[in-house]
């Protein structure tokens, strides 16, 4: 009769946490012996054209940020124009002058932002932020470097592809930056491009649109690497059913980026080629420009490329919300110290999201001129698909009963991120109902409610992640005290930025205008608001200045940790503290004996987490995994 | 019910403006109990369930079913939301206004950053059109040889319609794709180059001496902000006066 409690390694038997010590410690030895004999990588190998899934998160994290701070800058130039139209910019104290100098005569003659230069500003505010910042952060760094650690897989399953991603990405970024320096300068009709608008407008569109093949390829090679690995490199005995929901909400995004984004990338093309080539998919006949008819105008038709666009950008939310769910997942359980709650139903609503995602697009377009039976249509499926979300984030917020929580700085953006996200979600319903539609539809409600659901949510939740798995990174933790000061400063100033766009909205005033509405009696009464919002945006900015210096101290100086600081149970913690680049993430491939979130299980007082990895002990059933896999678990477990 | 919104909301001169302001009333309650319910419950477990409290989680957590109601509850309001509300009040929308309550029929045609309305005159036909024949002083390229465009009136910003009498207007634009919005009516409807979409609604209120506005909802290049039109509401007496006096299209065709 073996001792009770205890698991059999080897041929000894001890209790489970002690086995995990010694596993560690295994690990450790291995990775010493690998340091000093391990074959010599060269530097551009290794850190600029790597093929290291852990590097080209952190390049993908970093490249991201950067973009994110930039997207974040060009709002904070337009909130000038929204707060003071017409007022020169050289009266912004300190860096009023050199502001005005940076961008030059021809965007702000006299200091005064031009309305072609601040719709530059909005187009590429919308297209940074969400093909360059957020899709990149959530899916390119987190994805990377989270999940094959997740999975206990070595690396990406096409570590090649995984590179050229990324290496697709960049220049992509660059080229989209770099159409600021065109003449006429960059995109700017808005980063939805409708046509013809975009199609008469001047250079920086074709850029715009160059850029987006880049991006586009760039995520349809991650999405295609993410797919493959998830499914064929899972460590033994990691079940679908026991996969961490982070790794299922990068699954279902991938998903959702390789089918949808196809449709944009052949959209993208058609809109080239009527810039470049005379050809009219989207121009309809008889068009006159300014008092000119355009001559290769003729046969085509604008609303295709709404239907073609929106086919990808409303998946496209939810590739952006995923991985922020998945990643809140992960925070909550690890930091109430108990299993999420209802694992099954949160999978089975990320999955159906999914699915659903596809059919709600021309929700976007309720003012284009439908009909009652295709409208009914698309407000139905939009109220369908509110309901995994609203079960998703049920079951996030449930899981906090009969917790022990730890305020942790990445649990305070996490639990942050649900009613943020309620209000996101909750302010979409009246948007999705045609009838209600009419008077918020193209007002401020509409930024107000997209915001919502992207900043305080999803930008929260990349936040959380950030915290969370610094120290598996670096080996270094973020300072908590300075983690705090940016998570409350960020809370406050960004909710004092989107609410009052709700109560902007309610008065009908329109989005994407260069005065804010100052032209219009309609928005007299709420008029106001703008330079509330704006002091907010600023002030949104100084709360960054913690994180930003936080962030680059920690990775010098933080202080130390283990391998698994948070006493986590998924598989990325038992590698090894900062695993080592190009060398495979697991000295001994790991074997999942259990589901992902085991924290408090009743009879087991070794500790408040029981990790994937630890075999079971010989009171507990055994696993149950079903096939080849689970027959593996327990030949393991016997051996 | 509708009051706690209508403080926010511009005012609704609308034959069907408040049965759709009341439909936001009623969704934002829904939104405000759910946020609410949600909050508390959150902000509850919070404060009960912190580790200086709860040193030790409860592996099993909460047995309740009750998310499971709520989930099933929101789906139920969100049908009668849908079926009682949303789909025929839309289907009111875009029905034409009866022949019989002889509606005021207006094509608007938008451009980089104007509204041109074009008004049929007695005869009630809309002339003959031709992109050639477009220039400053005919911005819709009426033809002027065409006996139906002779009493045609075309003007430029400015929308006058009858109150109590139904107006449909039929919507495109010349160039890029605009957005015809009128707050105190709560319509809006996409201007889109190579379609004519008609919307149609009934005034309830005459606007006296102080012009409404038409906004621009669709950015429609640098001049967006400043696409502002005007429209009138007058009494049949009035807009008979205005109709009568206006200077017919073709007469300001030079060249």
């Amino acid at each position: 009769m073996p001792p009770k409690r205890q698991i059999r390694v080897g041929t000894q038997w001890m209790y489970a946490r002690d086995a995990q010590r010694a596993l560690e410690e295994a690990i450790r030895v291995s990775e010493d012996e690998q340091r000093e004999h391990g074959h010599h990588v060269p530097f551009i190998r290794k850190y600029v054209f790597s093929t290291d899934h852990k590097w080209i998160g952190i390049q993908y994290a970093i490249t991201a940020l950067t973009f994110l701070l930039i997207g974040f800058s060009l709002m904070l130039l337009m909130r000038w124009q929204l707060a003071f139209p017409g007022r020169s910019m050289t009266e912004i104290p300190i860096i009023g002058s050199f502001l005005v100098k940076f961008l030059g005569q021809s965007n702000v003659p006299g200091g005064v932002m031009l309305p072609e230069f601040y719709n530059q500003l909005g187009a590429m505010h919308g297209t940074i932020m969400v093909f360059l910042a957020i899709v990149p952060l959530a899916v390119g760094a987190f994805g990377n470097y989270v999940v094959p650690l997740q999975i206990g897989a070595p690396d990406m399953a096409f570590p090649k592809l995984n590179m050229m991603s990324y290496w697709c990405y960049l220049p992509g970024g660059i080229l989209m930056l770099s159409s600021f320096f065109f003449p006429g300068g960059a995109a700017n009709s808005g980063w939805t491009s409708y046509p013809p608008l975009s199609i008469i407008a001047t250079q920086g569109q074709t850029i715009w649109i160059l850029g987006m093949v880049l991006l586009i390829t760039s995520s349809l090679l991650g999405s295609v690497n993410f797919i493959v690995t998830i499914f064929q490199l899972r460590a033994k005995g990691l079940t679908f059913m026991r996969l961490p929901f982070f790794v299922w909400a990068q699954l279902v995004t991938s998903f959702l980026l390789l089918l949808a984004f196809p449709p944009l990338e052949a959209a993208a093309i058609l809109q080239l080629m009527d810039r470049v080539a005379g050809t009219s998919f989207f121009l309809p006949s008889g068009l006159v420009i300014s008092g000119t008819p355009l001559t290769n105008a003729g046969g085509g038709n604008p609303l295709l490329w709404q239907h073609l666009f929106w086919f990808l950008a409303h998946p496209e939310v939810y590739v952006l919300i995923l991985p922020g769910m998945g990643i809140i997942s992960e925070v909550i359980a690890n930091n109430t110290r108990k299993p999420l709650w209802g694992y099954k139903s949160l999978v089975g609503a990320g999955v159906f999201l999914g699915f659903m995602s596809f059919v709600v697009w021309a929700h976007h377009m309720f003012m284009t001129g439908m009909g009652t039976v295709i409208s009914a249509f698309f407000q139905t499926t939009t109220m369908i698909i509110s309901i995994p979300s609203v079960i998703i984030l049920t079951a996030l917020i449930m899981s906090l009963w009969g917790a022990s929580i730890r305020f942790t700085v990445p649990m305070l953006f996490a639990l942050a991120f649900l009613p943020m996200f309620g209000i996101g979600g909750l302010t979409g319903l009246p948007l999705g109902l045609a009838a209600a539609d009419i008077h918020l539809h193209d007002t401020y409600y509409v930024i107000g409610h997209f915001h919502y659901v992207v900043a305080p949510g999803t930008i929260f939740a990349m936040f959380a992640g950030i915290y969370y798995w610094f120290p598996k990174a670096t080996g270094r933790q973020m300072n908590e005290k300075l983690g705090k000061i940016h998570f409350w400063l960020s809370l406050i100033c960004i909710n004092c930025v989107f609410m009052p766009m709700f109560y902007q909205g309610l008065a009908g005033v329109s989005r994407r205008l260069y005065d804010g509405g100052a032209q219009y009696a309609h928005a007299k009464p709420v008029i106001w608001s703008n330079l509330f919002i704006s002091s907010a945006a600023w002030l949104l900015l100084v709360a960054q200045i913690p994180f930003i210096f936080n962030f680059f101290y920690s990775i010098f100086k933080g202080q130390r940790v283990g391998a698994n600081h948070w006493q986590a149970t998924t598989l990325e913690w038992a590698a090894a503290t900062s695993p080592p680049l190009a060398h495979g993430n697991f000295a001994v491939a790991p074997v999942v004996y259990r589901g992902p979130y085991e924290y408090s299980v009743p009879g087991y007082e070794a500790a408040d987490y029981l990790p994937q990895n630890v075999p079971d002990e010989p009171a507990l059933p055994p696993a149950t995994g079903g096939g080849m896999l689970g027959a593996a678990a327990v030949a393991q477990k016997e051996s | 019910m509708r009051n706690f919104l209508a403080k926010y909301m511009p005012p609704d001169y609308s034959a069907h403006g408040p049965a759709l302001d009341q439909l936001n009333a009623v969704v934002h309650t829904l939104m405000l109990i759910l946020f609410v319910i949600w909050g508390l419950l959150f902000a509850y477990m919070l404060w009960r369930f912190r580790a200086s409290k709860q040193p030790k989680a409860v592996y099993h957590g909460t047995h309740s079913h009750l998310s499971t109601y709520a989930e099933a509850g929101v789906a139920v309001v969100e049908v009668i939301l849908l079926v009682g509300f949303s789909i025929p009040l839309w289907y009111r929308w875009t029905q034409r206004p009866e022949p019989a309550k002889n509606p005021i029929e207006v094509r608007l045609v938008a451009e980089q950053f104007a509204w041109n309305v074009h008004y049929p005159g007695p005869d009630g036909v809309f002339g003959k059109m031709n992109v050639k024949l477009v220039s400053s002083s005919n911005p819709l390229g009426l033809d002027p040889n065409d006996p139906t465009a002779k009493d045609d009136v075309v003007t430029l910003n400015q929308l006058h319609m009858q109150v109590n009498r139904p107006i449909i207007v039929r919507i495109t634009s010349k160039d890029v794709i605009h957005s015809f919005s009128l707050p105190y009516m709560r319509v809006k409807q996409d201007a889109l180059p190579g379609m004519e979409v008609p919307v149609h609604f009934t005034p309830i209120k005459t606007s006296g001496t102080e012009p409404w506005e038409i906004a621009c909802a669709q950015l429609c290049g640098l001049g967006h902000y400043r696409m502002r039109g005007q429209y009138h509401v007058h009494t049949k007496a009035d807009f008979d006066k205005w109709y009568a006096s206006e200077p017919r299209a073709v007469a300001n065709i030079s060249g």
